[in-house]
């Protein structure tokens, strides 16, 4: 009997097609899964390009290099490419190498789907980058394209508001499928409460995806018809608000930024017990948390908008609301700290780029919390300490975990071990040269440089060089990590890497158990066992 | 000893001189001149040693445990990972303080919303890129916008270097004036698109919007020069259109208010009188250059597929009442020139782009005749305060 299953096995258990097609039609969750990470690190170096372009006209006082409106153009663009291209992108890329293989699944629950939202993402990114060589230039109203002033965009705008569509249609696709498998495909053992956080962290993002993406899509949506149709859904003038917008926008902005660190937040308590070598504190705890930072997120939106003239009772409100996250929040930095507590820790590149990450990301919930009391908030609001504060929950979060997540599992993924010494000088010289390009912006947002501008007063060209100087040196950093992903492809450091690569990762993660690198098939039948570290 | 004292005061005097050296590096917010940024000052203090003071706390455990609990130093793991009573302890201590956060918050947050029993109030426009300032008990209006010096040395490449630039873009060609020690209420509004208007000393910001007002105060105790700059994004020149509030004693503040009524009867009159082509053209160069030549550039060249020239355009070269309407009401990106230029500045910066920058039309305008219009047409600004 075993012998007519496994011939039977090996009859389906083709490989990958041959050649370059196989990228395009491949309907395999790690093919796709590399697809997207791929196309993610691809993006981090074009909006890191910008960033950079950013960062030397700020140098100095005075315009050297670029226009006023194209410096707009680079603000809007990076943002809108790191959010939508490099950051979000990366971590469905995550989900759809790991999410299987943590759950016991043979492959994503929408394989064909999943094909058609990787290519739907590039097609709108392309589409966005297109806008940078038409006429009047790409969007510079700020990402979050704020009207009026948004609608004075030149032939850019009919493009971006379709691009904005396709990669709202891509996410909610990715989203519905990773929900579709999570919920549908896990091995009998998998219960809910024995999923890895990143499952679960992951989980929840999909479902805030689905409920934001059509938010945004209507918003941009409105301003198309603005534009082009004669209504006035935005404009005074015709019985409209430009303040609508802002109130739809952040009903998506908010939440949207909660897709960015909660599969972040997921990702940081896969990696830290490992390092450990302790079971993760607290795991329900966790999943509470997570569940209440994002029903939260959907209830705080106007805390962007303390400016705009809101009455007292809803400034008020959205102040206690805002206030509110960092309760959860504070819960998840709690039990990290205590997950290392006792531990037997050791300082791979992963679990460094984790610790920088539980440190700095509590930095940026610091400054988060200072700028949800309201009253402080008119004075930081649209300053570079704003600009300071969400860099830091996105960079030294995001990002840095996103780096952590490649050198935990690059292992996994290759069969082959990455250069430590190298993943290291990455990890120092991105933690410091981080803190250098952000931590001064704090003092300049309070000492009263707004955000969104090209040139500046003089007393604040010091700190703006040190931080342009910390910009140029994270910037060229991340090459180091271009260098380690191509050199561990191809062979690495040599040394022949085991199933569970780290010590003991079994006990915490069912990828470990399988072969590195993983057959281009897993679990085509459900594992028996799952680990219950955690319980 | 010796040496380490020797060491440490050395360490201490670099470290002060570095200091006196360069105050440029501000690090902190401004306490500011009014009792509320004072009250707002306190606030963020209190927060940020709150913040401070949990961040040693987290930190100083992870360090500790990053110290001690590693496996090189033979350290074994325990193997707890939950304790339902240490997950409410660290519940219920941060909502006790956020609490504590709150109520001070809340008691700010109530007196900055106050305008009753306004002293006087100014009505401020927001303009790509500048501002109108309306003082709606005196009938003082002027307009606001980054002073020449500045406008010249931010071109780009312009070989001006900025730190010979005095207060370089914060700097105005007309400052807004207030008395001290009287409520002021200011009432925000904007022509085209969304601003905002901050002066960090006066403790907030607030945004103008099109076809809304929003409302806000301030009650400055001492008299001096408090610069500020425009905080939402607003388009190209966004960087570039600072407030400056000069805050007067009372009968310096008199004086100011009465200067401006005599001044402006003098406009009224200029734009009576009958102009030369020379006086215009003169005039006209200064209005472009303050007013056209960010987008029109300066030689009137224009920048390709964003902003049309001016030279041989064929508006401009073109019947000179199509231009006049064209810089009256706008277009696209271009804003409404008609209520930001006095009839004279108006005439003269026609006048001066149809017989200069490589255009030789030959004729002019006379402010008087640009008078006439303004008269025969409703003030496209009114529109917006039917709304409040």
């Amino acid at each position: 009997m075993s012998a007519v299953v496994a011939e039977h096995d090996e009859h389906h258990d083709h490989g990958p097609a041959k050649g370059l097609l196989r990228w395009v039609v491949t309907t395999n969750h790690k093919d796709i899964g590399t697809l997207y990470l791929v196309f993610a690190l691809a993006m981090f170096f074009v909006g890191g390009t910008m960033a950079l372009i950013i960062r030397a006209e700020l140098f100095e006082p005075g315009l050297q290099f670029v226009e006023p409106q194209f410096f707009n153009s680079m603000t809007t663009m990076h943002a809108l490419v790191m959010v939508f291209g490099a950051v979000m992108p990366a971590f469905v890329g995550l989900a759809n190498w790991m999410i299987p293989m943590m759950i016991g699944a043979p492959d994503m629950a929408l394989p064909r789907m999943n094909n058609m939202s990787f290519w739907m993402l590039v097609a709108g990114v392309l589409l966005l980058a297109s806008t940078l060589f038409m006429e009047g230039g790409a969007p510079a109203a700020g990402w979050t394209l704020y009207p009026p002033l948004v609608l004075q965009t030149g032939a850019a705008l009919p493009f971006a508001i379709f691009s904005v569509h396709l990669l709202g249609i891509s996410s909610i696709m990715g989203a519905i499928n990773i929900i579709a498998t999570i919920l549908n495909m896990r091995a009998p053992a998998m219960t809910l409460m024995k999923m890895p956080l990143f499952v679960w962290t992951w989980l929840i993002t999909g479902f805030l995806l689905i409920a934001i993406m059509p938010v945004f899509a209507g918003a941009v949506t409105m301003l198309l018809t603005d534009r082009f149709f004669g209504t006035s859904f935005f404009d005074a003038a015709g019985g409209g608000d430009p303040v609508l917008y802002q109130h739809i926008f952040w009903f998506f902005g908010h939440p949207e930024v909660y897709v960015m660190i909660l599969p972040t937040f997921g990702v940081a308590s896969t990696i830290i017990p490992v390092f450990a070598r302790k079971p993760l504190f607290g795991y329900s705890s966790m999943v509470y948390a997570t569940a209440s930072i994002a029903f939260l997120s959907f209830i705080v939106w106007a805390h962007h908008m303390f400016t705009v003239g809101m009455p007292m009772a809803g400034e008020l409100y959205f102040m206690y609301a805002t206030m509110l996250i960092a309760i959860p929040t504070g819960v998840k930095v709690f039990n990290w700290t205590a997950t290392m507590w006792k531990g037997a820790m050791t300082f791979e590149t992963p679990m460094l780029f984790s610790i920088a990450f539980v440190v700095l990301f509590t930095m940026g919930g610091f400054t988060g919390l200072m700028m949800a009391v309201a009253p402080s908030d008119f004075q930081y609001h649209d300053t570079y300490f704003i600009v300071a504060h969400f860099h830091y929950t996105l960079v030294p979060a995001s990002i840095f975990i996103l780096m952590a997540a490649g050198y935990y599992w690059l292992p996994k993924w290759t069969g082959h071990m990455y250069d430590e010494k190298i993943g290291r000088l990455h990890f120092w010289l991105s933690a410091i040269s981080v803190n250098v390009l952000f931590f001064p912006q704090h003092f300049l947002g309070l000492a009263g440089m707004p955000r969104r501008i090209p040139d500046y007063a003089v007393q604040f060209a010091d700190w703006n060089m040190v931080s342009s100087i910390g910009a140029f040196i994270f910037g060229f950093s991340q090459l180091l990590f271009v260098y380690v992903v191509i050199k561990t492809i191809n062979g690495g450091t040599g040394e022949k890497v085991t199933d569970e690569v780290w010590e003991d990762a079994a006990k915490h993660g069912l990828e470990w158990t399988l072969p590195s690198p993983p057959p281009y098939h897993t679990f085509t039948t459900p594992p028996a066992t799952v680990p219950t570290e955690h319980f | 000893m010796k040496k380490t004292k020797q060491l440490f005061a050395c360490l201490c005097l670099m470290a002060f001189g570095l200091e006196t050296a360069q105050a440029e590096y501000a690090l902190n917010l401004m306490q500011g001149v009014t009792r509320l940024s004072h009250d707002i000052y306190d606030l963020h203090m209190l927060i940020l040693w709150i913040c401070v003071f949990i961040g040693i706390a987290v930190f100083g455990t992870m360090f500790y445990s990053i110290y001690h609990h590693r496996k090189s130093k033979g350290h074994v793991a325990a193997q707890f990972h939950e304790s339902t009573k240490v997950e409410i302890i660290w519940t219920i201590i941060p909502t006790l303080i956020l609490v504590s956060m709150a109520i001070p918050a809340t008691k700010t947050m109530l007196k900055m919303d106050d305008v009753q029993e306004a002293d006087m109030s100014i009505k401020v426009t927001g303009w790509q890129w500048k501002w109108e300032y309306d003082y709606l008990d005196s009938g003082v209006h002027f307009f606001s916008s980054l002073d020449e010096a500045s406008n010249r040395a931010r071109q780009l490449n312009s070989g001006i270097d900025p730190r010979s630039v005095p207060h370089y873009l914060l700097n105005v060609d007309k400052p807004l004036v207030i008395p001290t020690k009287k409520k002021i209420r200011f009432l925000f509004t904007a022509a085209d698109v969304i601003h905002s208007w901050w002066v960090p000393d006066l403790g907030w910001k607030k945004d103008a919007i099109p076809g809304f007002i929003n409302e806000a105060w301030t009650s400055v105790e001492k008299p001096g020069t408090y610069r500020g700059q425009c905080t939402e994004l607003c388009g190209k020149d966004h960087g570039f259109m600072p407030i400056v509030v000069i805050a007067m004693d009372e009968p310096d503040y008199s004086a100011w208010v009465d200067e401006q009524k005599t001044q402006a009867k003098i406009n009224k009159s200029l734009a009576d009188k009958n102009w030369s082509q020379d006086d215009l053209m003169a005039k006209g160069e200064t209005v472009y250059v303050n007013n056209c030549a960010s987008c029109h550039m300066a030689d009137g060249a224009g920048m390709a597929g964003t902003f049309p020239a001016i030279t041989g355009s064929p508006v401009v070269t073109g019947a000179i009442d199509a231009q006049i309407d064209l810089i009256y009401n706008g277009k696209g990106m271009m804003p409404a020139f008609g209520q930001m230029l006095s009839e004279v500045d108006f005439a003269a910066v026609v006048t001066y782009t149809r017989n200069a920058l490589g255009n030789a039309v030959g004729d002019s305008v006379q402010p008087s005749a640009i008078k006439a219009l303004k008269a025969s047409l409703p003030e496209p600004a009114d529109e917006d305060e039917d709304e409040e």
